[in-house]
Parts: C-alpha cells; structure tokens; sequence
C-alpha cells in the first residue's frame, strides 16, 4: 500500500484547509438552534468556505449535492441538507470538507439542539472522547489497529457501539485516500502509522446495535433500529509525538 | 465525510480448496476462507495459488472473503 507522507509544504497547505473547516465548525456551533433549516446550515457553509478562497469539497462528489453533511438524530452520515427544520432536543452531526490549493481538509462534530436528553449528551460526548482515544494512538511506530481498537474499548466502556460499515480514511491531495480507518480493531496489527500520515479519523457510535441502512436518496445512513447516533472527526497528522489536530481551531492545534 | 467500507483487500492465494474456495494470505498477514465472485466465474477467470488477487471482506466476519478481482502480476 503506498501511502502519501506529506512533506512539510503540503502540510502547511492541509493545515490551511483544515482552518477553514474549523472556521466552519464554529460557524455551526453559533448558528445550530431551534428554527434553522439544514438548507441554511449549508448555505452558510457555502458562502464562508468559497469567501476564504476555497471549495467545498463534497460538492459534487460522487454527485453528492451540498457542502456539507447534516444527520439528525437517527441519522448517521451523509444527510442532505433540506428543509428539515431542527426542533429542540435533536441532536444534529456536522460534516464539512474543504480543498483549497489541491489539498483537503475534513472534520466533523455532533452539536445538540437546545436542551438535549442526557442520553444524547453522553452520546455526544463519548464519541468526542472515543476520538481522542482514537488520535492519542496516532502516533509514529504504532499501528492502524491501535487506533480502532482505542476507539472501540472508549466507546464499550461508556456503553456505545462503533459503527462498522463506514470508516476514516487517508486525507491529502484526495478527500479518501489509502488507508482505511477502521473504527474497531486488533492492537498492534495493520499497517505501521509513520510520520507525515495525515487520516481522517471519524468514530461514529451509537447505544444502540450499530447496523446500518442507507435511506432511498442514495446518501442519508441511518441506524436500522433508530437509536441516536453521533460522529466526530478531525484531519489527524501523524508526528514523531504528539498528533496535530489540522482541523483544529487556530488556538489547539493539538 | 466518512468512507464506506467494502473492506477492499489485497493478499496472494495460498491454496486452492474445493467448490472453487481458497486460502488467502492478506497483506496484513491475516488469512482468509475467499470464494470466487460470480463476475470472475462468469467470464471464465481462473485463480490460481500465487495469485495476487482483491478480496471483499465483510464487517461481521473479517476470516470470510470474496475474491473480486485477479490482479496482473
């Protein structure tokens, strides 16, 4: 498997990118409440990535049709932004890409709508957490499997199950790169992270059985049980120490 | 945007079992019980053991495999 390891240059050109998805996260962190439609979420997402100079990188993908990726509730991944009004107490998980010079940026975060249930508010948090434990282990000399299996004992142990069906995934000069991200998996097996990887690690968890259905749009996967479902995710790179956080806000890199 | 996982693999045939199954030994060291996709049967594709060949693993049991595709060596 021939991975990219980003030289210096190409970093600085991800980190670039990976700001203006910060940016975005946090312009849906102040702008998720009761009322807005995910339409305007996008819009807004739209308009803020191509004013930096950028382009959405899920537009079109694929044929996919907005910027960026709203699921509600039940709703794991790749919802379409639409006419759906948030209404208090859902809880609705984000996802923005961003190319800018050739090079992509991709994070993620489930933010609640109001006042949640403190189901959601722990669901939401263990994924944040079960992330972490995640970028903790992407670390040069491990492997791809401490990464999933960091994930997956975080997540048991707050009494969530990973999603399995979809996955992180190598980031750079394409939105999905080699490798594939498992958010489950054996310490001390798969490939050998080394300095200059730069993964999109994504955990998505769910309290309930973490089986998937995709809704006849072609794109919205949902729980098949319709239990709640929460995603995180930011551009991991992979160092000597300690991971950087790409698609950080400025302020945390790490 | 998160990735959909087929888990598409890549490993050499090792042996070659009855009713066209066969050992596998992916590139991540781990070995597989692979059978022949219909596709590769239909257009007459023979596996033999050395092969490199694409597997599609399933999620709920990553020892099982289809063989999808021989790859040129």
């Amino acid at each position: 498997m021939a991975i990219a390891l980003k030289s210096a240059r190409e970093i600085g050109l991800m980190r670039a990118a990976g700001l203006v998805v910060a940016e975005v996260l946090d312009l849906m962190r102040e702008r998720v409440a009761p009322g807005i439609t995910t339409r305007e979420l996008d819009r807004l997402a739209y308009e803020l990535i191509t004013a930096r100079g950028g382009k959405p990188s899920f537009l079109g993908y694929h044929g996919y049709p907005a910027s960026i990726c709203a699921s509600v509730n039940e709703e794991i991944v790749h919802g379409i932004p639409g006419d759906r009004v948030l209404v208090e107490g859902d809880i609705i998980s984000i996802d923005v890409g961003v190319i800018i010079d050739g090079y992509h940026g991709d994070a993620a975060i489930t933010l609640p709508v109001g006042q949640v249930s403190d189901e959601a508010r722990r669901l939401i948090a263990a994924t944040e957490g079960a992330f972490r434990a995640g970028a903790a282990a992407a670390v040069a000399g491990k492997r791809l499997g401490d990464i999933g299996a960091a994930i997956d004992s975080y997540a048991a142990a707050h009494g969530f199950a990973v999603v399995r069906e979809y996955t992180g995934h190598g980031v750079g000069r394409a939105m999905h790169e080699e490798p594939t991200v498992f958010n489950y998996g054996r310490p001390g097996t798969g490939l050998r992270l080394r300095p200059g990887m730069t993964l999109a690690i994504e955990p998505m968890l769910t309290p309930g059985s973490a089986r998937t259905r995709v809704l006849p749009d072609g794109w919205t996967v949902v729980t098949a049980d319709g239990a709640l479902a929460a995603h995180y995710e930011h551009t991991v790179l992979v160092t000597e120490d300690e991971p950087v956080l790409l698609t950080a806000p400025a302020e945390s890199v790490v | 945007m998160a990735k959909k996982d087929v888990i598409e693999v890549e490993g050499r045939v090792t042996e070659p079992l009855p009713n066209a199954m066969f050992r596998v030994e992916l590139d991540s060291g781990h070995e597989v019980l692979a059978h022949i996709s219909g596709k590769l049967r239909l257009n007459f594709i023979r596996i033999l053991p050395g092969d490199r060949v694409r597997v599609e693993l399933s999620p709920y049991d990553l020892t099982r495999g289809r063989i999808t595709y021989r790859l040129r060596t």
